[in-house]
């Protein structure tokens, strides 16, 4: 038996598998130092974060909300899953874009600079997507729009031509339909 | 979940005793049932000094190097299974200890470190001696916290001491500024805090993943067992019942080498160490069985090999009580959850009920195959009447200590491996060795640990000359406490296991691993108060063996043993299990190709 010796140790198990964008809401102790064991979890063990939201959701109860948007072979998500679930400071873990009842929100704020038949096209457009001004200048909007990143990201590349010379996004928050909780 | 409390004011606080929180730090470890612990005094921990100073329940043992009180706690845990106990200071004295804890959290050992840090209104200031400990450990402890409140320490604590036995055991860090240490606040018992965190880990496995694990086994013809620490972990019981399913079954063992002594080396069904220098009948079987059954094992890369010739035709059985190490490097078949005695328990009691037999003439193809690969000799050597083989010193080592109360300690290389192979351990407990970060210098430290938790058995130290000198200096904390441990050199002068590693793969291009002016390691015992021996040929090693047995005292056996000789059998870089190459191959500069060489 003969078997082609593979260049790296690291590429010894090829993952063929195709990565996909997975959301996990984490609810964690509000306690000093939380917010960086997810970042450094995610950062020693090389996992991608796409974008990651905190903040107390229960004074009370002292817990806190994390969103990440991560991405990674399906192999690799659950790993990440497991990984959250093993953190002492977590309460609980759910892989938001795997549950059919997800419903993932962003807000983004867009300025878009231009004067003339761009600037009005600027705002049709804004109209179309329900986005609200919030600001403006003789020579800019700017923008606050929410909804599925999907639309954020639709947003701001028909906004990229017009003008578009900055973008804040909260990144991505969950919540499941219904009346269960997490 | 709500009721969470994160500063409890219960009843029992209006009661409670008044102390001061270095006070509250002495009669938590009371309380917890800590008899010893391993430390280091400097500014930022002088009140839990003072205050361990007037409590005589406590034994403290004060090393040279933090990093030696985190090996030694590491070998106090590790031989007992009860937590280890570090106390440092802040600064350099937390950050010293870092190797130590990253030792401990690969190796799942519970340990419980306490770091002084500086007054909580200096934190952030760059006062002296301030590092930002909870920061710099958050990535490679289980769980660490600052107490920032002295009413808070109790809970702090006792919490920290739960976390770090159960579940995968691990290290919890504890950083408590000096101010903390000073104030007053009401003490709460084990049984009194409340725990500031839903931690809950899964000890009970699922019943259906039981059954249906049962008849795989029940069903395989080529059947192994593949065990790790993680049955060590889960207690001598989780040791008996592993002895007993295997028996029941008819299947081979073999572990890892953190799971050695589980199950006894003088069993039949014992087919020794797996992994990268483990036996070749262990290997193949490993290559070849049908129904692998890991138990408290993690598919090491040093255990697997090139993962995709792993076990190709095996269905796996992964019992591991961490969620996270299940189909982390190798898929399974049936996953498992849960504390390896409980599973066994459970694996055990439905084989009873469904009257399961291990058939032995099923299993006869199997076990003749086996044979086969035993014939083999992979541990043969070419012995030597003028030259003490490495490999020689062991077998007598082992030959002339076996009878008695022993425990072994190992640093990190070649020796380590040795010992592996040819020390042969029938009990769990009673080896110890930095396995999965690989620390050059646990030994020594650790042999001080395990002879402070049984000061009445025989502790051997077997290193190298490399590894024991990066830290030395606890040659001077086993003479300060009494403690008569052994260290066993062999020495060949070189960093064995580099300068192999540098002629298979490197050209024979020997960089950086010869060390030039070694310490004359009698004197230097000496120098300390122990005693020194030195064997040089293989007629006197027997007797100076004894000698060292004999010896009440701390000491430094310096084996000079063969300098080129190499460590096989062994799987080299980018091979598979069933490649291994052995001691007696012909030339050994051609078997890794290019590619391999690549690897770690």
């Amino acid at each position: 038996m003969s078997i082609e010796p593979p260049a790296s140790a690291y590429d010894m198990a090829h993952d063929v598998e195709i990565e996909t964008i997975a959301t996990f809401a984490v609810l964690v102790d509000n306690e000093p130092g939380v917010l960086h064991r997810v970042v450094g979890l995610f950062a020693a063990r090389g996992y991608n974060i796409e974008s990651l939201t905190v903040a107390e959701t229960d004074r009370a109860a002292h817990t806190s909300r994390i969103t990440v948007v991560t991405r990674g072979t399906r192999h690799v998500l659950a790993q990440i899953e497991a990984q959250l679930k093993n953190m002492v400071s977590t309460r609980y873990v759910q892989d938001v874009s795997r549950d059919p009842n997800g419903v993932e929100r962003e807000l983004a704020l867009v300025k878009v600079r231009g004067v003339g038949a761009e600037r009005v096209e600027a705002l049709r457009l804004a109209d179309i997507f329900r986005a609200r001004v919030i600001d403006t200048t003789s020579e800019s909007f700017i923008f606050e729009i929410t909804g599925a990143p999907s639309k954020v990201d639709k947003f701001t590349d028909l906004m990229r031509p017009l003008g578009l010379v900055e973008v804040s996004r909260t990144g991505v928050l969950s919540i499941e339909r219904g009346a269960e909780t997490l | 979940m709500s009721d969470i409390q994160h500063s409890p004011k219960t009843e029992a606080a209006d009661t409670a005793e008044i102390l001061t929180g270095a006070e509250i730090v002495v009669r938590c470890l009371v309380d917890q049932g800590v008899d010893v612990l391993f430390g280091y005094p400097g500014g930022a921990v002088l009140p839990i000094y003072d205050a361990l100073f007037h409590e005589p329940r406590l034994h403290h043992v004060l090393v040279r190097h933090e990093q030696g009180a985190a090996h030694a706690a590491e070998g106090y845990a590790r031989s007992t299974g009860r937590p280890g106990v570090v106390l440092v200071t802040s600064g350099p004295g937390a950050t010293n200890t870092i190797t130590g804890i990253v030792d401990a959290l690969m190796d799942s050992i519970p340990l419980v470190v306490l770091t002084g840090q500086v007054p909580t209104h200096l934190i952030g200031s760059d006062a002296f001696q301030e590092a930002d400990t909870v920061g710099i450990t958050r990535t490679c402890t289980k769980h660490n916290i600052l107490v920032k409140r002295a009413e808070d320490l109790p809970r702090a604590i006792h919490e920290a001491f739960h976390i770090a036995t159960t579940g995968r055991p691990g290290p919890v860090l504890v950083d408590i500024p000096k101010d903390v240490q000073f104030a007053r606040a009401p003490y709460q018992g084990p049984k009194e805090v409340r725990f500031a965190h839903v931690y809950a880990p899964r000890t009970k496995a699922d019943p259906a993943r039981i059954r249906e694990a049962v008849a795989l086994i029940a069903g395989a013809e080529r059947p192994l067992f593949y065990t790790g620490g993680g049955i060590i972990n889960a207690g001598p019981r989780a040791s008996a019942l592993l002895r007993e399913f295997a028996a029941l079954t008819g299947a081979p063992v073999t572990s890892t080498l953190m799971g050695l002594g589980a199950f006894p080396a003088a069993d039949p069904a014992w087919l020794g160490l797996v992994g990268m220098h483990g036996m070749f009948e262990a290997n193949h079987a490993m290559h070849d069985c049908d129904v692998m059954v890991c138990l408290g094992a993690r598919f090491d890369d040093r255990v697997t090999g090139r993962l995709d010739a792993f076990s190709p035709d095996s269905k796996k059985i992964h019992v591991d009580i961490d969620p996270s190490s299940i189909n982390k490097n190798v898929r399974v078949d049936v996953p498992i959850l849960g504390d390896a005695a409980s599973v066994l328990e459970d694996l055990i009691a439905v084989w009873k009920a469904e009257k399961r037999k291990g058939s032995k003439e099923k299993l006869a193809g199997w076990w003749k195959q086996i044979e086969t690969w035993r014939a083999r000799q992979c541990l043969r050597y070419r012995p030597s009447d003028t030259i003490i083989k490495p490999q020689y010193a062991i077998e007598r080592l082992y030959a002339l200590t076996k009878d008695r109360d022993v425990y072994i300690t190992t640093e990190v290389g070649q020796h380590q491996m040795w010992a592996a192979q040819f020390y042969r351990f029938e009990e769990p407990n009673r080896w110890m060795t930095s396995g999965g970060l690989g620390t050059m210098g646990y030994g020594l430290p650790a042999a001080v640990g395990v002879q402070l938790a049984h000061p009445n058995s025989l502790v051997i130290d077997i290193a190298g000359e490399a590894s024991v000198q990066m830290t030395m200096q606890e040659m001077s904390t086993a003479v300060q406490h009494d403690l008569p441990i052994k260290i066993f050199i062999l020495n060949n002068e070189w960093m064995g296991m580099v300068r192999q590693w540098q002629q298979l793969l490197h050209g024979e291009r020997y960089s950086h691993s010869y060390s030039a002016s070694l310490p004359d390691f009698v004197k230097l015992a000496e120098a300390y108060g122990g005693v020194g021996l030195r064997a040089e040929t293989p007629d006197e090693l027997d007797g100076l063996i004894e000698e060292m047995i004999d010896i009440p005292k701390p000491v430094i056996f310096d084996c000079k043993v063969e300098k080129s000789e190499n460590c096989f059998p062994m799987i080299p870089s980018g091979k598979a299990h069933n490649e291994m190459i052995l001691g007696d191959v012909e030339d050994i500069g051609s078997v890794v190709d290019e590619a391999g060489k690549r690897l770690v």
